[in-house]
């Protein structure tokens, strides 16, 4: 698993839970056993069992469902200011919320360009009616479908289209999301430029 | 991105991209050459001279924005009667910003709606963004390990070039004698002609030479025996359980003879020799590595003044055997 996705998790876990709680998911998930540090690299890449584990250790100290975790982390992926560039390289994908379900299809070879090793699980987008849409996703790690509920509960507020979000799991390996298009306009969305200085 | 521009060089449309460059003034009916400034072909200034560039490359920049350059290309629209000569025509200029398209958006704040849906301009800012994001990450990254590899280089004992101990180490090892109460020998030796070497047939052979002389030094010693790159050309050998100076003597003849034997190094000979001083620590005598490796300096130093290429023990004459020594010339054969 690319380092980024891990390193990810870290941060996610130390910005909502703090230090405590990481030192024990890492130590119950063995990681300095197995990498000699408890800190994932984001330029590194790891074996691939070493994530789900961490998630399950995760849902066992927080006593939270995973689900309900990975939503939380992409919210927190596109909403925490330090990670603002992840919330623009989405908006890149187009000037409305239905632009931007669709470009979903290219994310997957968008990030290989940007960054060559790192793959993303397969995205899927396909349209129903005018406003229900779904989108497939398929990986080697499952749950990928709850990071994007997330991401998409902040997208569509951030182009102030108000929708209705449903992840359902898919077997063997994905998840299947139901977005219900309820009003376009319903806020000022956050404007977005294009050549903002980071 | 695009203009239309009569023969005579009036803009007649511009549009609606272009539009949003000039936030005062207005183009229509304004000399496009007034506009631009053409790169390519250079300082053309009107359309009949760009006109046969039609379907090639343009390059252009804004007048009184000279930053602001553009890639564009020519076409005559068709005839809008019969009659006309293909010269009379209007031109559309297609322009895009090529390379330079960052600069565009964010000195006129344009939007994806500014770009043509196949236009690849926004797909360029999005890799733009991901790669500095990505290369921030990986210099991140680099100089971490840097400063790690810097930290396991300060921790290290070996010396990477020869192979040999280095400085640390050797000190290390100095104390343990020193601590063990045993007899024990420091031997200091600076290669001799070294420079002239590295000068004349640079670093390669330098090299070659350093790891050579490391070679030898380690063949003429016992296994026990402490062989440490200490600097350049310097080279600190430990010999513990030494019943006497004697025993200095011998070692010390041996490495001079097997380094003055040229080194073959890409078709030429490297000859060197070696300076050598040395200090024989009896048992139970109270000392301090410090001064131990003071003395043994000053030996060698004794050695470089008598004429190099020979040893020295410390508190001894420059040894007798040394000075019978024929005086040869060392030069680079």
């Amino acid at each position: 698993m690319h380092g980024l996705i891990n390193h990810t998790i870290q941060r996610f876990v130390l910005d909502s839970f703090g230090h405590r709680v990481w030192a024990q998911v890492a130590l119950r998930a063995d990681l300095c056993a197995v990498m000699g540090t408890a800190d994932f690299e984001p330029m590194l890449t790891y074996d691939d069992a070493i994530t789900p584990r961490v998630i399950n250790r995760l849902s066992a100290v927080m006593k939270r469902a995973i689900p309900d975790l990975l939503e939380d982390l992409g919210a927190w992926l596109v909403s925490n200011p330090d990670r603002e560039g992840v919330r623009r390289l989405l908006r890149f994908g187009g000037d409305d919320f239905e632009e931007f379900l669709h470009s979903l299809n290219d994310l997957p070879e968008r990030a290989t360009l940007a960054v060559e090793d790192l793959q993303l699980p397969q995205m899927e987008v396909a349209q129903l009616d005018d406003w229900r849409f779904t989108l497939t996703c398929r990986g080697k790690v499952q749950g990928f479908g709850y990071v994007m509920m997330g991401v998409m509960r902040v997208i569509a507020d951030d182009y102030g289209t108000l929708a209705l979000l449903d992840c359902k799991a898919a077997p063997p390996e994905g998840e299947v999301i139901t977005v219900t298009i309820i009003d376009r306009h319903y806020a000022q969305g956050r404007s977005f430029d294009l050549g903002a200085r980071g | 991105m695009h203009v239309i521009v009569q023969p005579c060089g009036r803009i007649r449309h511009v549009g609606p991209t272009i539009h949003k460059l000039r936030h005062r003034g207005t183009w229509i009916g304004s000399n496009f050459f007034d506009q631009f400034v053409m790169r390519r072909p250079n300082m053309a200034d009107s359309i009949a001279q760009i006109r046969p560039m039609a379907g090639r490359k343009l390059h252009l920049a804004l007048h009184d924005r000279p930053e602001q350059i553009f890639k564009g290309v020519l076409v005559p629209l068709p005839c809008g009667t019969e009659q006309m000569e293909s010269s009379e025509t209007d031109c559309l200029i297609n322009l895009s910003f090529g390379i330079s398209i960052l600069n565009g958006v964010r000195t006129h704040r344009l939007s994806n709606a500014d770009f043509a849906p196949t236009d690849l301009a926004v797909e360029m800012l999005y890799l733009m963004e991901a790669k500095s994001a990505a290369m921030a990450a990986s210099r991140a990254l680099n100089q971490k390990l840097e400063v790690a590899k810097i930290a396991a280089e300060e921790q290290a004992f070996t010396d990477t070039l020869t192979g040999l101990k280095n400085r640390r180490a050797m000190d290390h090892v100095l104390s343990r004698l020193i601590a063990g109460n045993k007899g024990f020998a420091v031997m200091q030796i600076d290669l001799d002609y070294f420079k002239a070497v590295n000068d004349s047939l640079g670093h390669a052979a330098g090299d070659h030479v350093l790891q050579t002389a490391a070679r030898i030094m380690v063949e003429a010693t016992r296994d026990i025996d402490t062989v440490a790159r200490v600097g350049g050309d310097e080279f600190t050998l430990l010999l513990p359980g030494v019943a006497g100076s004697a025993h200095l003597a011998q070692v010390a003849e041996r490495i001079i003879t097997r380094l003055e034997q040229p080194i073959k190094f890409d078709g030429a000979a490297c000859q060197i020799s070696a300076s050598i001083g040395s200090i024989w620590v009896k048992a139970g005598q109270d000392v301090v590595a410090e001064d131990v490796l003071s003395d043994a300096d000053a030996a060698l130093y004794r050695s470089k003044q008598a004429g190099r290429a020979r040893h020295t023990v410390h508190g001894e004459t420059v040894s007798d055997a040394m000075q019978k020594r024929r005086e040869k010339p060392h030069a680079l054969q």
